[in-house]
């Protein structure tokens, strides 16, 4: 809503030294959002008057016509004056704004006596556009004639005026009218507040000629109070006074015709949305109603719109004419031939009028205004105020009014006087309370401390004790309640699912992963990409209806996707050495069963809440990471080293380690990983995760480099399988026995296989068995190799034997043989 | 050697008489201070101090010694003994001392040669900040709650009091999940984890909700369709907007220093009744910059309030909705978006930084924002 302050001062005793920025800094402190204080004209400097022009001579010897205009800007400016203009909208004997030499215009244009075309110019005829008054408007601005020659034309055209631009929150529709805003302001500044919206404008008594439009309404809880005023004889070429114009443009409206921008200007001060009817384009009375689904309606906008019975539309005899309180229809709009006028104002429900809005995609003026709340009874006020505007200034007789309305009751409330202070956490006394909310414009009748709040039809947000809490409090200004800190109640601190996010993030970062947090939003050719099969669960992930971009409408089920594009993105900024990692949500299942919204006036049963939950995907947490080029780079003392297949389960361990999870890791398969190079992670035989290499038709689609790996794991299963109070290990402090031994097995035997067997051969002494080197060459047969393993013997309670130590070693090395037909190198 | 001796000889004995110890004692010295490496050193201990010496022969004498004669050597012995040994050993501390100081500075290297095998890593400033911010509440015996992202429009709307057909609705441009009438969608805002807390857990409540937001705003420098807000929610016997007020204002300290302070502005959000917007005194300027040409504040704009966030006391249809009786308990809630957090608190002037990933923008916080 943009407010000029000169309108508001119409309404309310604004002291005289308030500027812009002082009123607004007084809205905002009653919670009126305003954005900007705008000054029009800020830019103009200097002597601005009113001419006349007395006479045009068109020269015609250059490339576009221009004319040479002599022009009276009274005595004590010199007189008549001759002055270059190349617009040609005005006429010999106009009233015009000159820009004598020595002005300064917007954008720091000078305006000097000046050679040019041939003649002296001795000033500017200016447009709106030039004065920065308002942009679509190329020609030169003509006043009305009740101007004086050689007055200061800045006021009449409006420079130096000052536009509030203020962000009406939803609740506040009376704040959409400079009545509503001076009425705030009235209390700001604890003056007198005359409501207009109360004061009936003098009509002339209906002069009988016809009889006026019949109206009515079909529907009284979507629209309880309808009335039309006819006017006939209308002069359709009238034009609105050039303030009315300045006012609806300052306002960011474009003056149309004098029909229409009274109405409109009768919107913007009042707050009550009107309509105008070509009363010679009905048939028969006008009314709220509904009509058949599929109806269809042209609107203003030149749209053919297919209505639903659920819309609210004034209809005719010959069917719908408009959709009530949003748009009017093309086939009755007025125009320059209109000379009888039917007037529409009403009320109509703010719900209907939202789900209108909502379902053609039509918001107007209007429509925000019934969204928000229209004054329920201001309809026959706004509607006298604006046909006594059409009849000043486009004639006409006033032929009368019809009306239908639906009793009105006033919301009452009971409030305890002192809960605005029990709220605030101050003291707040009865009188204030009961004189704020009078301010506010309640009757307010009480008993003892109970009081009867009767809420002003405008205020349609009043429904509860707690919003009438608030305006005391925000008229006390919430700068006056006191501070002062709660005690909580006991905490429990972080859950092990939150300490175990912080420490694997920590994890990962101390070993040089970077987090990223990508979009999670995903589409086919990602997929595609990853060689996930079509009937891969990942692809029946959830699809957003409006989704940012139609390439990507699935919420993610993997986080492997994003982790590849901020891989992308990086490499082509030149970071190419990548270890990228993301800890973030992903759903794991489609939606579930749709059921009822349950009602909101109590708690939702234990039915309704399960289903609701049970209405939503399954969404969990997982960890993922993306390794690109070296793991570490070249330096002085060491070779460069490539992120490998290795790297991948190492970091998967870390995580798992990190949550106190024991991974196990055996060959896995999945579509996007290199067959021969991916780790199936799993712990107590539930997959919880895959690492490795990821396939070379998947690197190639996705462009990274060779031998780009990935992890990703399950961070609730990892999480599941913490264990949040493990047993201490008994430390020995017996001495260490150290044997190495070199085993030659069958390529097709996996080495965790035989370091389980060394594990279960070797018995209880062994502490700890690690490989620690692998040879394949000279007496390796071909298909074998030796895996060289450290062994660590140690008893709990003793030293042990020289013997006990080559029994268990033989033990170990006889298992593996026996059960993978290994042979012992070196034996 | 038994027994002591009743028929000595004081020619054999000798070597126990002062003059010849401290000459042996002298001539020890000398050596002593001739040894120029540890080498040399360990030869003259050995020749001076060690079981051949001439005082640890002589010593062995003082057993043939007359009882009245006894202790005066052994006294005389002793001395000798500890000079020779103290001697030796401030000459081996020097001389390793000169030692050391050859060989390792034949060893020294260039420290400042980069140690650059691996990059560091980071954590997104965003995580690191939520919690930061967690952490203060935590610390005031608050919870820290949760909820999924692909939520109920019942619990992101209905249940705060956004019915249908609301305007409100419109104040914040969802995503629909399937379709606009399926009743999921993306949360919009952190504020359902409230609705959640509420169902999930008894009265008395205080917990802080970090969490991941979607809206369908295009990216740009300010804006992005996926963020981060930190919600506050608190319900309890006798809460008040004065106990609102102070919870700010000490969250404002822990996160801005000492004195800052907060400033509520009326606004209107549907779930709360009064609601405010949240201002925070620039804690750069500390308001100083205001009206003050000559020092302009970059991070509030010279307006000595910087905007931050949404607050208010619960509505009490709110706590209807989910079955609290709110005669008898009032809540407030707050909350604020994390990225706009890091933008002034930071210095971030591109969303698009905090979104895109790049390994520069985030290593460059390391592990604390």
């Amino acid at each position: 809503m943009r407010a000029p302050v000169s309108w508001l001062r119409e309404f309310v005793a604004i002291p005289a030294d308030q500027d812009g920025r002082a009123i607004a800094e007084k809205l905002i402190n009653a919670g009126l959002e305003v954005e900007t204080v705008e000054t029009l004209g800020a830019g103009v400097i200097g002597p601005l008057v009113v001419g006349h022009v007395v006479s045009i001579k068109e020269l015609t010897e250059f490339k576009k016509p221009i004319r040479w205009c002599q022009v009276d800007v009274g005595t004590e400016h010199g007189g008549v004056r001759g002055v270059i203009c190349g617009a040609r909208n005005f006429a010999q004997g106009d009233l015009v704004v000159v820009a004598l030499p020595g002005t300064e215009l917007p954008g720091g244009f000078k305006i000097a006596q000046r050679e040019t075309y041939g003649k002296l110019s001795d000033g500017m005829i200016c447009s709106a556009r030039e004065l920065g008054l308002g942009d679509d408007h190329d020609g030169i601005m003509i006043l009305g004639p009740g101007n004086t020659i050689g007055a200061d034309a800045k006021p009449i055209v409006g420079v130096g005026e000052e536009i509030l631009d203020i962000a009406v929150t939803p609740d506040r529709g009376y704040a959409l009218s400079i009545r509503g805003l001076a009425r705030e302001l009235a209390i700001a500044y604890g003056v007198d507040f005359v409501d207009p919206g109360l004061e009936l404008a003098d009509l002339p008594a209906p002069s009988g000629s016809s009889a006026p439009v019949s109206c009515g309404s079909n529907d009284e809880q979507a629209c309880g109070l309808f009335t039309l005023r006819t006017i006939t004889g209308f002069n359709p070429s009238a034009q609105s006074p050039a303030w009315m114009q300045q006012r609806l443009v300052a306002c960011g409206m474009r003056p149309v015709s004098l029909a229409v921008d009274v109405t409109n200007y009768v919107m913007l001060e009042l707050g009550q949305p009107l309509h105008a009817f070509d009363v010679n384009k009905l048939q028969g009375s006008v009314r709220a109603g509904h009509v058949a689904d599929g109806t269809v309606l042209e609107t203003l906008d030149h749209v053919k719109r297919k209505l639903s019975s659920d819309d609210l539309v004034i209809l005719d005899d010959r069917g719908p004419i408009g959709l009530a309180g949003t748009m009017g229809g093309f086939a009755t709009e007025i125009d320059e031939q209109t000379t009888a006028i039917a007037l529409e104002a009403a009320h109509f429900d703010d719900g209907f009028v939202a789900r209108m809005a909502r379902r053609h995609k039509l918001s107007s003026e209007a429509s925000r205004r019934f969204e928000r709340g229209v004054d329920r009874v201001l309809a026959p006020y706004a509607s006298a105020r604006a046909a006594a505007l059409l009849l000043e200034f486009g004639g006409g007789d006033y032929v009368g009014m019809t009306a239908v309305e639906a009793p009105y009751v006033a919301t009452h409330i009971e409030l305890r006087a002192s809960e605005p202070g029990d709220i605030a956490g101050m003291l707040i006394d009865q009188a204030t309370v009961v004189d704020l909310l009078e301010a506010v414009g309640c009757d307010v009748e009480a008993d003892a401390d109970l009081l009867n709040v009767a809420v002003p039809s405008w205020r349609s947000d009043i429904n509860d004790p707690a919003n009438l809490v608030e305006e005391v409090i925000r008229l006390i200004g919430f700068d006056s309640v006191p501070s002062r800190l709660p005690t909580a109640a006991v905490g429990h601190g972080l859950t092990l699912s939150q300490r175990l996010r912080r420490r694997v993030g920590m994890a990962l970062a101390a070993r040089g992963g970077v987090e990223v947090l990508n979009y999670p939003f995903v589409g086919d050719s990602e997929f595609d990409a990853l060689r996930v099969a079509p009937s891969d669960v990942r692809r029946s992930s959830i699809r957003l209806a409006n989704p940012m971009n139609d390439e990507q409408p699935y919420f993610r089920a993997s986080l492997l996707p994003g982790l590849i594009s901020a891989a992308k993105r990086n490499i082509s900024r030149g970071n190419e050495d990548l270890f990228i990692f993301e800890l973030g949500s992903v759903v794991r299942s489609g939606l579930g069963k749709a059921v009822a919204r349950p009602s909101v006036a109590h708690k939702p049963t234990v039915d309704e809440w399960t289903g609701l939950n049970a209405m939503l995907p399954t969404q969990s947490t997982s960890v993922a990471a993306v390794l690109v080029g070296q793991q570490s780079l070249q330096t002085w003392s060491d070779a460069s080293r490539s992120f490998d297949w290795a790297d991948a389960i190492e970091i998967a361990k870390v995580i798992a380690h990190t949550t106190g999870a024991e991974l196990e890791v055996s060959r896995g398969s999945d579509d996007s990983f290199h067959p021969g190079r991916c780790a199936q992670l799993t712990i107590n035989a539930t997959a919880v995760g895959i690492a490795g290499e990821l396939h070379p038709r998947v690197i190639e689609a996705c462009g990274l480099p060779a031998r780009t790996c990935a992890i990703e794991l399950n961070f609730d299963a990892l999480v599941s399988h913490s264990v949040s109070s493990r047993p201490a290990p008994a430390v020995s402090g017996q001495p260490v026995a150290k044997e190495d031994i070199a085993l030659i097995v069958s390529d097709e035997v996996d080495t965790a296989a035989v370091t389980e067997a060394i594990i279960e051969g070797a018995g209880e002494l062994l502490e700890s068995v690690r490989l620690f080197d692998i040879y394949r060459g000279q007496q390796v047969p071909t298909g074998a190799r030796s895996l060289a393993f450290a062994l660590r013997f140690r008893a709990p309670d003793r030293t042990l034997e020289a013997t006990e130590i080559a029994a268990a070693r033989l033990c170990a090395i006889d298992l593996v043989v026996s059960r993978y037909g290994a042979t012992l190198r070196g034996a | 050697m038994s027994g002591p001796n009743t028929s000595f000889d004081p020619k054999q004995v000798s070597a126990l008489g002062a003059e010849s110890v401290d000459a042996v004692v002298a001539e020890a010295l000398t050596a002593i201070a001739g040894a120029t490496n540890l080498t040399e050193l360990k030869d003259v201990r050995l020749a001076h101090a060690g079981d051949r010496s001439p005082l640890a022969l002589a010593n062995r004498e003082i057993g043939a010694l007359p009882p009245a004669a006894k202790a005066d050597a052994g006294k005389r012995m002793g001395i000798a003994r500890g000079q020779i040994k103290d001697a030796l050993d401030a000459r081996e501390a020097d001389l390793q001392a000169l030692r050391d100081a050859q060989v390792l500075n034949e060893e020294t290297v260039d420290v400042t040669l980069p140690v650059d095998r691996s990059p560091m890593g980071g954590r997104h400033p965003l995580t690191t900040l939520m919690e930061r911010i967690c952490d203060v509440f935590i610390a005031m015996g608050y919870d820290v709650a949760e909820g999924p992202e692909v939520e109920a429009d019942w619990v992101n709307f209905d249940a705060l009091n956004v019915p249908p057909d609301h305007p409100a609705r419109t104040m914040q441009d969802t995503f629909y999940v399937e379709s606009p009438d399926s009743g999921v969608v993306l949360r919009t805002q952190t504020s359902p984890i409230q609705i959640r807390a509420m169902l999930d857990r008894d009265v008395p409540i205080y917990v802080v909700a970090p969490g991941r937001v979607f809206r369908t705003d295009e990216l740009d420098a300010t804006h992005t369709p996926v963020f981060h807000q930190v919600e506050g929610l608190a319900v309890d016997e006798g809460l008040t907007m004065a106990d609102l007020k102070g919870t700010l204002d000490h969250f404002a300290q822990e996160m801005f220093g000492a004195g800052i302070r907060t400033r509520l502005r009326p606004s209107y959000f549907p779930f709360t009744e009064p609601s405010a917007e949240i201002d925070l005194q620039c804690f750069v300027c500390r308001g100083e910059s205001i009206g003050n040409s000559d020092k302009p504040c970059r991070t509030c704009g010279s307006e000595g309030w910087i905007e931050w966030g949404g607050c208010g006391m619960v509505n009490p249809r709110v706590l209807t909705a989910v079955g609290i009786d709110s005669s008898r308990y009032r809540g407030f809630a707050f909350g604020m978006g994390i990225e706009r957090t890091l933008m002034f608190r930071n210095g971030v002037t591109d969303m698009r930084d905090m979104v895109e990933g790049d390994v520069r923008f985030t290593r460059a916080f390391g592990l604390e924002s």
